[in-house]
């Protein structure tokens, strides 16, 4: 930055210099991303939008993602703080990845970047763990009553109904319960596109399958593009070529999931 | 200390000049240290994330403490991870600009989405 002015021809954009002070792969990557954060911006918009539409009906996401592997009973968020965790830790190699390259330092790149494939495959795998929770749903599921109301059940408190309207929850037990219960209209277990027993808005479910499945798809190909490039370190590419500017764009990429993720997990999760 | 010389693409592209991956840069030492203090405070925001989130506080103070918190949380990650604070300041501003759309049309959004909740 210090000396960019000390370059400066008479104009910068006449040709024979970067007027950016970039490198062309590394400004189509950022103009990429500019790009695609856009698409996740969208999704994230519309999803806003249709909570604010149905805010009466819209379940609170810290009673829907409530699962921990080996833990009986609800941890509502730890398991995507832990996932937000993981995500932040391989952009953390990633970046030393980086800086092992700026360093020249091929070994170093090669440690750091397979970290960094490791963290990915985790993430992706927690994906998975918590999308098939997701659709399979709890044991007995919500049942949708006579009159339309949506009472949901809790595996951990058996016998009782939670009847959700306006962010206020009814509990009804015994007897009663089971009076409604066996007036219902139908019971839904789990999660697909058409309903869901998490709230009573299809939305809910489509917008947790688009968003985060949009998300692990992009986490997917960086993990894809990241076992390429080192692949690719590992046969000394970047080592012959003098730089590991490839390292840099492919970081780009993966600090990009990485910052979609604190977005969705904010959005999606906490608010 | 003009690179110009060095601004002569070598793999039939053209570079910056002293971020050019093709000058012998001067490699800091310190970056490493930056790197991890960036990694603590990525990590404690996150933890007080999920911490603020069953404090039974307004809900409203709370979902914008979560905004503050996750925009701060970018700015690390943009600024530091993906060395945008090293880039240019027109560079800066080309990637951060048209974020202002965004923005604009979070705003629309969200007044939709509430008059739509209005209507019923």
């Amino acid at each position: 930055m210090s000396t960019t002015t000390e370059v400066k021809p008479k104009s910068i954009w006449s040709g024979g210099f970067s007027p950016f002070n970039i490198s062309w792969g590394k400004m189509f990557m950022w103009f990429f991303l500019v790009s695609d954060a856009f698409t996740f911006s969208s999704l994230l918009v519309a999803y806003g939008t249709m909570r604010h539409r149905f805010t009466d009906i819209w379940p609170a996401p810290g009673d829907v993602f409530t699962h921990f592997p080996f833990i009986h009973g609800h941890v509502p968020l730890a398991y995507v703080g832990l996932m937000t965790f993981i995500l932040i830790m391989s952009s953390v190699t990633m970046v030393l990845a980086v800086d092992a390259g700026h360093a020249r330092n091929n070994k170093s790149v090669a440690t750091w970047l397979g970290l960094t494939i490791i963290g990915g495959l985790m993430f992706v795998g927690s994906q998975a763990w918590e999308w098939y929770h997701f659709i399979k749903g709890s044991e007995e599921g919500t049942y949708i009553l006579a009159d339309g109301r949506f009472a949901r059940t809790d595996e951990y408190e058996p016998g009782k109904l939670f009847i959700w309207h306006d962010h206020h929850k009814t509990v009804i037990e015994g007897a009663e319960a089971e009076k409604l219960k066996a007036s219902a209209v139908k019971n839904i277990k789990g999660a697909n596109l058409i309903e869901n027993e998490y709230g009573n808005t299809p939305l809910f479910a489509n917008f947790f399958f688009f968003i985060t499945g949009f998300h692990g798809f992009h986490v997917f190909s960086g993990v894809v593009i990241n076992i390429i490039i080192f692949f690719n370190v590992l046969g000394g590419v970047y080592k012959r070529r003098g730089h590991y500017e490839q390292v840099e764009k492919v970081g780009l990429y993966w600090h990009f999931v990485d910052l979609v993720w604190v977005f969705v997990f904010t959005f999606f999760y906490l608010v | 200390m003009s690179n110009d010389m060095h601004n002569q693409p070598k793999h039939g592209y053209y570079t910056g000049d002293i971020h050019n991956q093709f000058v012998e840069e001067h490699y800091d030492p310190k970056s490493k240290k930056i790197i991890w203090r960036t990694f603590w405070i990525l990590l404690i925001a996150t933890i007080v994330e999920v911490a603020i989130a069953f404090i039974p506080v307004h809900k409203e103070i709370l979902q914008w403490t979560f905004v503050a918190l996750t925009i701060f949380k970018s700015a690390y990650i943009v600024g530091v991870f993906m060395h945008l604070g090293k880039e240019k300041k027109s560079m800066q501003y080309s990637i951060l600009l048209p974020f202002v759309l965004i923005v604009y049309l979070i705003v629309l959004c969200l007044i939709e989405g509430m008059y739509l909740h209005n209507i019923g």
